[in-house]
């Protein structure tokens, strides 16, 4: 299959490594990854944020950039809850009727990362290694808007030599919001610290999400307060293998 | 007293400057639209008659209420042997009320038109029902023959409650379907004894309402 | 008349008063006990029934068409209210809803009312116009009783002293009920309470109360309930008067089916709220012989023609989405500075002030979902803030210093680069090199100026790594046909120094 990647804006500029093991995890499945060069951002921090005008040309640079793509993959599952529960009414906002049936026909060959892993492609076991405590945070918009329920957990599970640890209250915000961290940033620091109290309480050596905004916010408590306590996005833990383990050491 | 009319006015007309609507309605296309409102939900019980209590039985027990299921000619001993373990004698009474179910030896007042301060006087009060919901463990009370107004259940301490069988069905709807005729009389629904969770969530029998509830489950 | 409109509320923002919640350690963790246990409570009743999404969809639409037919309705209720016997009352405003009531309390010539939790009269400040006029309230619910004895504010609408410990309560009782001997069981307290208010009850002829649904097919109004002190107050006086906002009339009886079903699982946790009480007007020889109902706009009916938050007035006040929302759990009520707190107050105030107020609200919700998965009537309380924020930024792009302020040239900034890659891609490289002057010793970002500076107060942020991913796999394209990715197994973050290799 060939799949465009949509690496999204930070993952691009904060978390190349992200985006390098999705291309070597789905190329180790023996698919082709292209890369859009024109690709830039979603457009969800100005929409959340309330810049809704200002999100529209965005979106729409979005929609042509991917218009005649097979499949798009986006390793956020907040990226993909924008496109999927805003960009039809930022289109009605824009009064565009050509921009809505061009999201209406996009919008379906877009998908989360391990949504694409197990709903499309069904894969669960990727043939990875990776031999650590890892506990794993359900981010706000892999459950609540894409509906991701378990997927996560059953990639994480076929790991081989990943001893997974449940998370206390996996569901709950860890308060990073995008531009609520920076608008609120008291309410923010104090959703973080009972956030990370969770995780540091798992014993886990890393913290894992299908989002990498999340881990940034965790990580920035963790790495304050010098544990040693990491975070990964699950594609750096599905594209680890046995060979590449001992390559890293 | 002010007039309010001016206020009505202005109220109705940004209501329908903000709905975009005129001011006569057409009230059969508005009935069509309500018609079609999606009703999903469950509407009608599925459970055996035995089920049925025993779910009922289960809910009361939950809230703290003692249940007794006993036969329709028993209705009077029954009755007598709770007041007597409960150690009551002057019982408030509806209007309506089966004489035959009386016990001798209380003090049974026909309290339908007594005040809130001499129903305060009684220890107890007798009645029946209009109809009780399984899945919730309410039992309704209406002000018809058996139940009374609404203040002869609430201010006395203790009730006393007689439910048939017949009386009770599965879910909330069928709970309303069978009130559906009667809806404009007085109705309270009760689960359980007052009760308040308001100090640290903690549950508190009986704040202002009967702070003591037993069911008769007639069979 | 005296009026006393003043609000309790103060003007700050809520970052700002969320700052002073959150140094209070005891109401934090009053308010995370309180909102836990309701919530597991309400996880379990909810979960018992199959037919909970269809309970969701019913009422959603339900409400809706009722708000989409408002006036045909009211008109409805109206009618059949007054033919039952009850007395209909029409309020523009707050200030003409307390010229009502007041008037009406007046007629009888009371000093004192009984009156059973209501936030709508929070809303217009009854209990503050009565006392000025020298009318003395007494609120009846166990909770409202603690507020209003301990001179505090509502914290939550359903439980609104649920930031109030036990021994809080005490303390106010023994004051206040003169009892210094009063015991710190949550049974001493509730017991303090009916003795103190049950010669009330029996003692005071006008009641005030609000109303959780009115029906307009036969003009019957609804109240649910826990303690029995509604049913006190409905019942026991010779006047009732009852103020609701316009927004809850329901077309039918029946269609009370379903939000008795949905308010008491989404509110308490509990199957049926111990007491409901329905009744139509008067009814000889039951209840009061007067009722009124008044009937309040203040701010509501503007509301409805915003169809994107119109859904707003759908909310029934169960509270769930307080008990579910993880910024509520760690600032407790207060810091909404608003009569109705939580994320549905996040877009209700604001909206009730027609923008002109609270409007930091829209923006004290990180949209995590956790409010719309648990409303009962499917408000979508995340698509409404966004749709409020939107409107906030409008207005401030109306002005010079929202056009100038950081916010706006940052979002506009942001927008400019987002257009185009190329744009996006010598950002990045300016990034990387200029972020030195931030850079820390031990390679973090630890501090940030300006409005990012609250970022590092409690986090470190990772820098921007030397090569961004466009970057790599342009270099990794010109190197093809070649070796495949050399880049590193190991999670980005496993060293100090990421990216180092």
């Amino acid at each position: 299959m060939r799949v465009s990647l949509f690496i999204t804006c930070y993952n691009d500029t904060l978390f190349p490594e992200t985006g390098k093991a999705v291309v070597r995890l789905l190329e180790r499945l023996g698919h082709t990854v292209e890369f859009r060069k024109e690709q830039t951002c979603c457009g969800q921090m100005h929409w959340n944020t309330g810049y809704l005008k200002e999100a529209i040309p965005i979106i729409r640079h979005f929609v042509n950039v991917y218009r005649d793509a097979e499949t798009i993959v986006a390793p956020s599952s907040s990226c993909v809850s924008m496109m999927r529960d805003h960009y039809m009414k930022a289109a009605e906002l824009a009064q565009d009727a050509k921009l809505a049936a061009d999201v209406e026909s996009l919008l379906p060959r877009v998908y989360e990362f391990t949504e694409f892993l197990v709903k499309k492609l069904g894969v669960e076991d990727v043939g990875a290694t990776f031999p650590h405590k890892v506990t794993y945070h359900t981010s706000c918009h892999s459950q609540r808007s894409l509906h991701l329920g378990d997927i996560p957990i059953r990639l994480l599970k076929q790991v081989r030599s990943l001893e997974l640890l449940p998370l206390e209250n996996p569901q709950e915000c860890c308060g990073f919001g995008g531009t609520f961290s920076i608008k609120n940033p008291d309410v923010s620091s104090a959703m973080l610290a009972d956030k990370v109290r969770t995780v540091l309480n798992t014993g886990a050596e890393v913290c894992t999400a299908v989002d990498n905004s999340c881990l940034m916010h965790i990580y920035g408590s963790l790495h304050r307060q010098r544990t040693f306590v990491r975070t990964a996005h699950i594609a750096e833990i599905l594209a680890s293998t046995a060979g590449a383990q001992e390559d890293g050491k | 007293m002010p007039n309010s009319s001016d206020a009505r006015d202005a109220i109705f007309s940004s209501i329908r400057t903000a709905l975009q609507v005129p001011a006569n309605a057409d009230t059969a296309a508005v009935a069509a639209e309500y018609a079609a409102l999606p009703r999903l939900y469950k509407r009608e019980g599925t459970m055996n008659s035995e089920a049925l209590l025993d779910l009922f039985t289960h809910r009361l027990v939950e809230y703290d209420a003692g249940v007794c299921r006993i036969s329709a000619e028993n209705i009077s001993r029954e009755i007598a042997r709770i007041l007597g373990e409960r150690g009551r004698k002057r019982i408030a009474i509806p209007d309506g009320l089966p004489p035959e179910w009386l016990p001798a030896g209380f003090d049974f007042q026909n309290a339908s038109r007594f005040n809130e301060h001499q129903l305060d006087q009684l220890e107890g009060v007798l009645t029946g029902c209009t109809v009780a919901c399984a899945e919730t463990g309410s039992i309704v009370l209406q002000n018809a023959a058996a139940q009374g107004p609404r203040s002869l259940t609430l201010v006395p301490d203790f009730h006393l409650c007689v439910v048939f069988a017949a009386q009770v069905v599965e879910t909330v709807p069928e709970c309303f379907a069978r009130l559906d005729a009667t809806a404009a009389l007085p109705t309270t629904f009760f689960s359980g004894p007052s009760a308040t969770a308001d100090i640290e969530m903690t549950r508190i029998k009986g704040v202002h309402g009967p702070r003591f509830l037993d069911v008769l489950l007639v069979l | 008349m005296k009026e006393q409109a003043h609000s309790p509320w103060s003007n700050r923002s809520f970052p700002e008063a969320a700052k002073d919640l959150l140094a209070d350690s005891q109401i934090r963790r009053n308010v995370r006990h309180a909102t836990n246990i309701i919530q597991a409570k309400r996880n379990r009743v909810v979960g018992e029934l199959p037919d909970w999404e269809q309970l969701r969809v019913s009422g959603a639409a339900i409400r809706a068409h009722a708000l989409a037919h408002l006036d045909h309705y009211l008109a409805q209720f109206e009618d059949n209210c007054t033919r039952a016997g009850g007395h209909v009352h029409w309020a523009r405003d707050a200030a003409e809803a307390n010229r009502i009531i007041l008037e009406l309390i007046q007629r009888h010539s009371a000093k004192e009312v009984i009156k059973i939790k209501t936030m709508t009269s929070e809303e217009i400040g009854l209990n503050r116009n009565l006392e000025a006029n020298g009318i003395h309230p007494h609120e009846t619910d166990l909770a409202e009783l603690i507020i209003q004895l301990g001179h505090d504010k509502p914290s939550h609408f359903v439980v609104p002293a649920l930031h109030k410990n036990r021994q809080q309560v005490r303390e106010i009782f023994q004051r206040e009920m003169h009892l210094p001997d009063l015991g710190e069981q949550p049974e001493d307290l509730a017991s303090a309470a009916r003795t103190y208010l049950r010669e009330k009850y029996l003692r005071i002829k006008v009641a005030v109360s609000g109303a959780n649904f009115l029906v307009a097919e036969n003009g019957a109004v609804c109240i649910v309930e826990s303690e029995g002190n509604g049913r006190m107050c409905l019942t026991l006086p010779d006047v009732l008067i009852s103020l609701v906002g316009i927004e809850k009339v329901v077309p039918r009886y029946r269609d009370l089916e379903v939000f008795l079903q949905t308010l008491p699982r989404s509110a308490t946790g509990e199957r049926m709220n111990p007491y409901n009480s329905i009744w139509t007007g008067v009814h000889a020889g039951d209840g009061p012989k007067e009722f009124h109902v008044v009937l309040l706009d203040n701010g509501r009916s503007p509301i409805l023609a915003d169809g994107e938050a119109r859904q707003t007035l759908q909310c029934i006040r169960c509270g769930a989405c307080l008990n579910a929302c993880p910024v509520y759990h760690q600032t407790g009520g207060h810091a909404y500075e608003s009569v109705y707190p939580g994320p549905i107050g996040a877009i209700l105030t604001p909206q009730l002030h027609q923008m002109k107020d609270a409007r930091s609200l829209p923006y004290a919700s990180s949209l995590c979902g956790a409010c719309y998965e648990v409303c009962p009537v499917k408000i979508n309380i995340p698509e409404v803030l966004i749709h409020l924020r939107g409107k906030v930024v409008q207005q401030d792009q109306k002005t010079l210093a929202g056009k100038l302020g950081l916010w706006n040239i940052g979002m506009q900034a942001a927008a400019f680069l987002f257009e185009d890659s190329t744009r996006l891609s010598l950002a990045q490289h300016l990034g990387q090199i200029g972020q030195k002057v931030v850079v820390s010793k031990n390679g973090f970002i630890e501090h940030l100026p300006l409005m990012l500076s609250g970022w590092t107060q409690t986090r470190d942020l990772r820098p921007l790594p030397a090569q961004s991913f466009r970057d790599w796999w342009a270099q990794r394209e010109k190197a093809k046909p070649g070796a495949a990715s050399s880049s590193s197994p190991q999670p980005s973050n496993a060293t100090e120094k990421p990216h180092a290799e």
